[in-house]
């Protein structure tokens, strides 16, 4: 597993793009030979990952809008899996 | 049959937007009737297509031919498929990519370049391709890397460049490619006329596999390896491209539309075109799309088969070409009551020599 620190900033590895999809209302990710439909907190998370906002920002953010505390975990959880399959770069 | 099930949205476009190449690979997976340069989509039509793709659902389009640098309209296609939202992937031979060609496709929004590659040696190389091609994509590679895009690669391996496979994944890597796309040919269009030269023997093709296993650990840091197998000695088919009329389109040259790119040599079917319907139509409603959806349409052994679902029956292309029925199973299957077809072609190459001379291809395009 990636280690996460709660300083890092994460961003979409290039040459990755996110897509709102207005054919399938979803959010996409496309990678050069590859499309992946995500769910709506994946792709809440992902569209977060700027290389701007630290991880902390990003789960202060997420809980806001969601109006939940203690998703911090699973954010991270996901934010690790997401740099385990390459579709991010963990930045400090 | 639609209505009844649920109709999925195409991810893929492969845009082939031109059958004119400078190479003539003896593999190349064009159909044996290349399209002239008068029969191809102008530069409006493309933009349709391309415009009506990204309303459709399709998120990601991959330009390729023939050579797509051929096409001078090519940045101006790149910059409306950006505008639709989709991702660009230009699969390419390299030849002609100019750095003044590279600045242009990449302000249009390029966002990653796959260049192909025959065989370690330039020697070898230039005689698969049929023209001196080995030095001019060093460049392009060296330039694509300087422009700061993801270079990713692929090669087709066959009888006469397997024994090269830990040298060319050598080469990737030196030429800074992230990915290798190593791709067992698939025996349609040319590959098929040329099958009897390009199959490798059983042993020739596990030497080379765990070539490949020994390079992925060497270079597992380095490059993303890709081992697209070779069906003809596998026990089932691959998947039909995920399921016929699926995940993706292809587009071709003059406008034909296709479930995948080799499937124009499917005679029983004909082809709606883009210049006469609406992308979206022929996607939901053409009969050429619909005729291999879901299972209903799959004889046996496909139709009891508990694999149907897995492969598709296998691919339809493959079954068309080598029993003159599209419906039947792929005969890669050795279920298949025509599974003769592949084991005849693997013994009439069994005792071939490796050190045989060179073998005569028939050059696409030629």
């Amino acid at each position: 597993m990636s280690a996460v620190k709660l300083s890092d900033r994460p961003s979409l590895r290039s040459p990755g793009l996110m897509k709102y999809d207005k054919a399938r209302q979803t959010e996409l990710l496309l990678l050069p030979e590859r499309v992946v439909e995500l769910n709506d907190t994946a792709g809440a998370i992902l569209r977060l990952c700027d290389g701007q906002r630290t991880v902390t920002q990003l789960i202060e953010e997420l809980e806001t809008v969601y109006v939940q505390t203690g998703l911090g975990d699973d954010i991270v959880a996901f934010i690790s899996s997401a740099a385990e399959r390459g579709w991010l770069e963990l930045c400090n | 049959m639609v209505g009844t099930m649920q109709l999925d949205l195409p991810y893929a476009l492969t845009a082939e937007v031109t059958h004119r190449c400078p190479l003539h690979c003896p593999y190349c997976s064009n159909p044996i009737e290349l399209r002239q340069r008068e029969n191809e989509l102008s530069t409006d039509e493309w933009l349709s297509v391309l415009t009506q793709a990204g309303d459709l659902g399709v998120a990601q389009v991959h330009f390729t031919g023939g050579e797509p640098l051929l096409r001078q309209d090519l940045e101006v296609l790149v910059h409306c498929a950006r505008e639709a939202e989709l991702y660009v992937n230009l699969i390419t031979s390299g030849i002609g990519l100019t750095e003044e060609r590279l600045r242009q496709l990449s302000e249009a929004g390029i966002n990653s370049v796959q260049l192909s590659v025959q065989a370690s040696s330039a020697k070898l190389a230039d005689s698969i391709a049929g023209f001196n091609s080995h030095e001019l994509k060093r460049q392009a590679a060296q330039r694509i890397r300087a422009s700061g895009l993801p270079l990713h690669m692929n090669v087709v391996l066959h009888r006469a460049n397997l024994h090269q496979i830990e040298e060319i994944i050598e080469l990737c890597v030196e030429w800074g490619a992230q990915r290798l796309e190593l791709a067992n040919a698939q025996y349609y269009g040319w590959a098929l006329r040329n099958v009897q030269q390009l199959l490798p023997r059983r042993e020739q093709l596990q030497e080379a596999e765990a070539a490949y296993v020994r390079a992925r650990e060497r270079f597992r840091n380095q490059i993303e390896l890709l081992w697209i197998l070779p069906d003809y000695y596998e026990e089932f088919p691959k998947p039909c491209i995920g399921g016929w009329g699926r995940l993706s389109l292809t587009v071709a040259p003059d406008g034909r539309v296709l479930p995948c790119t080799a499937a124009s040599e499917i005679r029983s079917l004909s082809f709606e075109n883009v210049k006469e319907r609406e992308l979206s139509w022929i996607w939901k409603h053409s009969p050429s799309f619909n005729a291999f959806r879901g299972s209903d349409w799959m004889p046996e052994p496909c139709k009891s088969c508990e694999r149907r679902e897995l492969d598709y029956g296998g691919c339809r292309c493959q079954a068309f070409l080598l029993t003159g029925d599209a419906r039947t199973a792929d005969p890669v299957c050795k279920w298949s009551p025509h599974r003769y077809a592949i084991t005849d072609r693997i013994r009439s190459i069994e005792n071939i020599d490796d050190h045989a001379p060179a073998p005569v291809y028939s050059y696409r395009g030629r």
